[in-house]
């Protein structure tokens, strides 16, 4: 199963629906056109909802810097909401917890965005 | 496919294409062997992941996807831990050579966290060259022990 990307807006920022699995292949190059596409659209306040991805890999990992890298160039912002035990796990491990905001709540997360 | 049982360890031998539907191969045999073996679910999770971050590994770095060189995936099941082999006919490469993931420098890299990882979710790894060429990875994860 790849990922699947569903994409509302809550005001002015734009959270990603992610579920599935973000892994090599499929599923992280779509993720990674769907941050360049919101990008180059003009949106620059991106929140990422995980709570439905069961599983990511190093590349999906690689994806997610690479979509924070990119939104942050542009001068935007890219949070995370919703991670399950495994996904804090391994940002924990990879020290991308120091990098990332992260937010249980939806409505916080939205409110954060300056 | 090839199945052997010799003593209290049993293995399996797969020849697998460097191509990414293998890794989702690899991974679901591992998963199959870990479970029939008992080991606990989230220990399985971890093990599986490692699985497919060294067969990545083998297929985009060491074989380059290419259609002549193949991954070989040994699965072995002793009474205490799994070992799962994974063996390459790339060039090789040396472990120090890989770049820190978690130095300062390195933490926003799109790649180069494989390692990291494999090392996070098993009990034991080890690489070493083959006689032959490549490379072979190790992995090792205890039964019934949670890590």
């Amino acid at each position: 199963m790849s990922v699947k990307l569903t994409v509302r807006q809550v005001g002015n920022v734009s959270v990603i629906d992610a579920s599935g699995r973000i892994t090599l292949g499929e599923g992280s190059s779509a993720f990674r056109e769907a941050i360049r596409d919101l990008v180059n659209k003009g949106n620059r306040k991106m929140l990422l909802n995980l709570a439905d991805v069961s599983y990511i890999d190093s590349s999906g990992i690689g994806e997610l810097v690479s979509g924070f890298t990119t939104t942050t160039n542009h001068g935007g912002q890219l949070k995370l909401l919703g991670l399950t035990k495994r996904v804090q796990d391994l940002l924990q491990i990879t020290k991308l917890y120091t990098v990332f905001e992260v937010f249980d709540d939806e409505s916080m997360a939205v409110r954060s965005f300056t | 496919m090839s199945d052997h049982t010799n003593g209290e360890s049993k293995s399996v031998e797969i020849l697998l294409d460097s191509t990414l539907e293998s890794v989702d191969l690899a991974e679901a045999e591992v998963l199959r062997v870990a479970g029939d073996a008992g080991m606990a679910e989230e220990d399985q999770h971890r093990l599986s992941m490692a699985v497919r971050e060294s067969m990545v590994n083998a297929i985009v770095h060491g074989n380059r996807y290419s259609p002549d060189k193949k991954v070989q995936l040994k699965i072995r099941r002793q009474p205490d831990r799994l070992a799962v082999e994974i063996a390459d006919e790339g060039e090789g490469f040396e472990l120090k050579s890989v770049p820190d993931p978690l130095a300062d420098e390195n933490l926003l890299r799109q790649s180069g966290r494989g390692i990291l990882l494999i090392q996070a979710f098993v009990d034991e790894f080890r690489i070493r060259r083959r006689e032959t060429a490549g490379t072979q990875a190790v992995l090792v994860k205890y039964l019934n022990r949670e890590s």
